[in-house]
């Protein structure tokens, strides 16, 4: 079985029986979309709400609403098909007790908002979800089960 | 007269921010050394200008636990500051305050925490003021605000604010200690507006 790691501001594929990655998610959001018949699934890294909102938009992968849909395209020309595509998503947690709502405060939910509004868009049902609170966030996506891992300091192993 | 180009710009304020982490590295190894009473030497701080997606993994192993201490910046310029400190060096400036052992490694308290924040606040006033000094401008700080989390989790923060703007960001490396290395790393993320206003007041044409 081999890892496929995912950084900040991407996205890959992954068939099963490989897991696809990527590592302490703070206010971001990750992503997993996976075909359970033909266990082709693929994770996204995103950033940031809203591509339209920024200047300097080139990097897809950074944004929910670019993000996913460049996911999507990813994980039928990989092989899965759209109709059985599910989706999972953690992250989008306040990392820092900042008061008022103003700027980086909550960009956690606006991206976890982004997120589940981009899917329900596309007609993609969202299995599950762990977002929010104030805590980091590594996760791992099985497509073999379509299992979504998260792991965080000092907690114990979630699937969802 | 040439025109500047925007690398140019960059390249500029690359040196200005170098010459504050100078400045600013020595104001804070000044305050600890007070505050530890004990003897500090600082090397010359590093400054990266990395990608965001090179960030996560500047400072530390992405999973790797870390301290991080946030600040929003006010007054004429406005945006956010951020001090990454090492888990062992946390710990050892804790055991130096608290006039423990160095290899106490116990979980923090609330009074360490407390501690914690007071270092980061310490530490970055030093920053801020010399930033303030090289503009002339009024800068101030709140509060600061504690997160002790994984390394990328932690650089998320910055990261989205620079990812804002761009795909860099900046950050500088310092390096204090006595016998043991304190290593720290400040991470300044002033706003667009804000960017503009530090460039002018330095002198920097746009």
């Amino acid at each position: 079985m081999a890892t496929i790691k995912v950084g900040m501001a991407d996205l890959n594929i992954c068939k099963a029986p490989n897991m696809i990655t990527t590592l302490g998610l703070g206010s971001c959001i990750g992503i997993a979309m996976y075909d359970p018949v033909t266990k082709v699934g693929g994770l996204a890294h995103i950033m940031l709400p809203d591509s339209t909102q920024m200047r300097n938009n080139s990097n897809i992968a950074k944004f929910a609403d670019t993000g996913i849909e460049e996911l999507l395209k990813r994980v039928i020309a990989a092989g899965a098909n759209r109709r059985r595509l599910v989706a999972k998503i953690a992250g989008g947690a306040k990392m820092f007790e900042v008061k008022g709502l103003s700027g980086i405060g909550n960009v956690g939910e606006r991206n976890a908002a982004a997120s589940r509004a981009k899917l329900k868009q596309l007609g993609i049902p969202l299995l599950a979800e762990d977002t929010g609170l104030n805590y980091g966030r590594t996760v791992e996506l099985y497509p073999e089960t379509g299992e979504f891992y998260i792991k965080a300091v000092g907690k114990t192993l979630k699937i969802i | 007269m040439a025109k500047f180009s925007l690398d140019q710009v960059n390249d500029m304020y690359f040196d200005v921010l170098k010459e504050i982490g100078n400045i600013g590295a020595g104001n804070a190894t000044t305050a600890i050394s007070n505050l530890l009473n004990i003897k500090v030497n600082m090397d010359v701080p590093k400054v990266a200008f990395l990608t965001f997606q090179e960030l996560p993994s500047a400072i530390s192993a992405e999973e790797d636990t870390v301290v991080g201490i946030y600040l929003e910046v006010e007054s004429d310029i406005g945006g956010s500051m951020m001090f990454v400190l090492k888990m062992e060096s946390a710990h050892y400036l804790v055991n130096r305050l608290m006039g423990r052992p160095d290899d106490y490694a116990e979980e923090f308290n609330e009074m360490d925490l407390s501690a914690i924040k007071e270092i980061g606040n310490i530490i970055s006033g030093s920053y801020l003021s010399a930033l303030s000094s090289m503009t002339n401008m009024v800068i101030t700080a709140s509060v600061p605000y504690l997160a002790i989390d994984m390394a990328a989790a932690i650089l998320s923060v910055p990261a989205i604010q620079f990812g804002q703007y761009g795909d860099n960001a900046l950050l500088i490396q310092t390096e204090f200690g006595d016998e043991v290395k304190i290593q720290g790393f400040f991470i300044l993320m002033p706003d667009v507006e804000s960017y503009d206003k530090i460039l002018t007041s330095l002198g920097i044409a746009l």
